[in-house]
């Protein structure tokens, strides 16, 4: 199962639930450890906040595998050019433009989409990958293996970093699929999904199973998570709502969740403990070890959940 | 000679529009017959690079300078490489479209050498 932890409003503790999910179905009855006996671990964590990831601070890879990655960039080769314009007009982002007897690209605006290339009529165009990030990979102690994407400092297209962290096959699960070429199977794949709601989110949405949503009981997570519920919504995504910092005494968020059919797969309260914890970089369960219980029942409940979706 | 400036709505006695790339409108002003036209921005909604976009657009409607309160530098990148020259005006409140027309006429506005900011794209 592909579980996607997300919310609207950054620092509700998104990475607080994935990573104690994660040590949870990892741990001595988890599906992680079984697995992890016969040498192969069949769970897989992807840090998918790009522009700050902070998931390793709490489940410990050591990165053995470092890769570059980014968007490819057209190419024009000037003497095939005609300066027809095609390239610009399809281009979405505005990344390439032609002026009189002249094409420039702008790299930095370019998503990848290749729609430039696939419409020059004199095949003018070639791509260059153009490196805006890493893709950082490598196992854990606790018999899960880690991936996470990184970008580079000053560059702002966090999209083409996740769609390549995401499609990413490494890692020890590999099998040999049927075609012989092999490929990496997961059992559960946990997603730690940025913050917001803008394309790179729904990029690191894409393809999860079940979306969990991090809120906190005020008047700005409740906004926020409003928001998050019309994108997995409009995604087709079943998703339920881990309430953080519960015992602020603002219940309008519990009063939305009702209201919008939205089920609440787990409290957290507001506890100086947990907060001083966490600052150490203790993980929730290790703070209160009673969440790998919670977890794994949390867990159980999107099994069903999705189930009963599916059919 | 042709003058682009940025306006906030399609008028001669409009208000400029101190954004370039996403600018509401564009007045262009023919130096030697006086006549205008005012031409909608496509670039103003743009998802990305409406920088880029404006500085087509008016390429295409035969500007040889255009007028804003900034240009980022992917405007400033093909304005340059199509010999546009570009000029500020510095923040004047409520200025009016001809107002800046005069005031380039007379030699008052800055000649732009480089690009005001680093750009606004992913923000």
């Amino acid at each position: 199962m592909r579980i996607a932890v997300a919310s609207g409003k950054g620092g509700t503790g998104k990475t607080t639930v994935s990573t104690g999910l994660a040590l949870s179905l990892a741990g001595e009855n988890g599906t992680g450890m079984r697995a992890h006996s016969q040498n192969r671990y069949r769970l897989l964590f992807i840090d998918c906040d790009v522009e700050a990831p902070n998931a390793h601070l709490f489940l410990n890879p050591d990165f053995q595998v470092r890769i570059e990655t980014g968007p490819s960039v057209p190419q024009v080769d000037g003497d095939a050019c005609t300066y027809c314009g095609r390239c610009a007009e399809v281009c979405e982002f505005n990344a390439i433009a032609v002026v009189e007897e002249q094409v420039l690209t702008f790299p930095h605006l370019c998503h990848g989409c290749g729609s430039c290339t696939l419409n020059c009529p004199e095949g003018a165009i070639t791509e260059v990958p153009r490196a805006v990030g890493l893709l950082e990979a490598g196992p854990t102690p606790y018999g899960l293996y880690f991936t996470r994407g990184i970008m580079n400092v000053g560059e702002a297209m966090a999209v083409p970093i996740i769609r390549e962290l995401k499609k990413w096959d490494i890692g020890p699960g590999r099998e040999e699929t049927q075609d012989g070429a092999g490929s990496t199977i997961w059992e559960n794949v946990i997603i730690d999904v940025p913050p917001g709601t803008t394309c790179p989110v729904v990029e690191a949405l894409q393809g999860a199973d079940f979306a969990l949503l991090v809120a906190e009981p005020t008047p700005f997570g409740l906004h926020d998570l409003r928001l998050m519920v019309e994108v997995v919504s409009a995604m087709n995504i079943p998703a339920g709502v881990v309430l953080n910092r519960d015992g602020t005494g603002y219940e309008d968020l519990e009063r939305f969740c009702e209201d919008a059919d939205l089920p609440l797969m787990l409290r957290i309260p507001l506890d100086r403990r947990i907060a001083e914890g966490l600052a150490r970089r203790e993980p929730l369960t290790t703070i209160y070890p009673e969440y790998l219980d919670r977890m794994r029942e949390m867990y159980e409940s999107m099994v069903k959940m999705v189930g009963r979706d599916l059919r | 000679m042709k003058i682009a400036i940025s306006a906030s709505s399609p008028d001669l006695k409009a208000e400029i529009d101190p954004r370039f790339g996403r600018a509401v409108c564009f007045i262009v002003v023919d130096e030697e017959s006086q006549e205008w036209e005012a031409y909608d921005n496509p670039a103003r909604d743009a998802t990305g690079g409406a920088g880029v976009q404006a500085a087509r657009f008016i390429a295409e409607k035969g500007a040889d300078v255009a007028i804003s309160g900034a240009f980022g530098p992917n405007a400033f990148e093909i304005m340059d490489a199509t010999g546009m020259r570009m000029f500020v005006f510095q923040n004047s409140g409520s200025l009016k479209v001809s107002e800046v027309v005069s005031r380039y006429r007379d030699g008052e506005l800055d000649p732009v050498t480089g690009p005001s900011g680093p750009g606004h794209h992913g923000k």
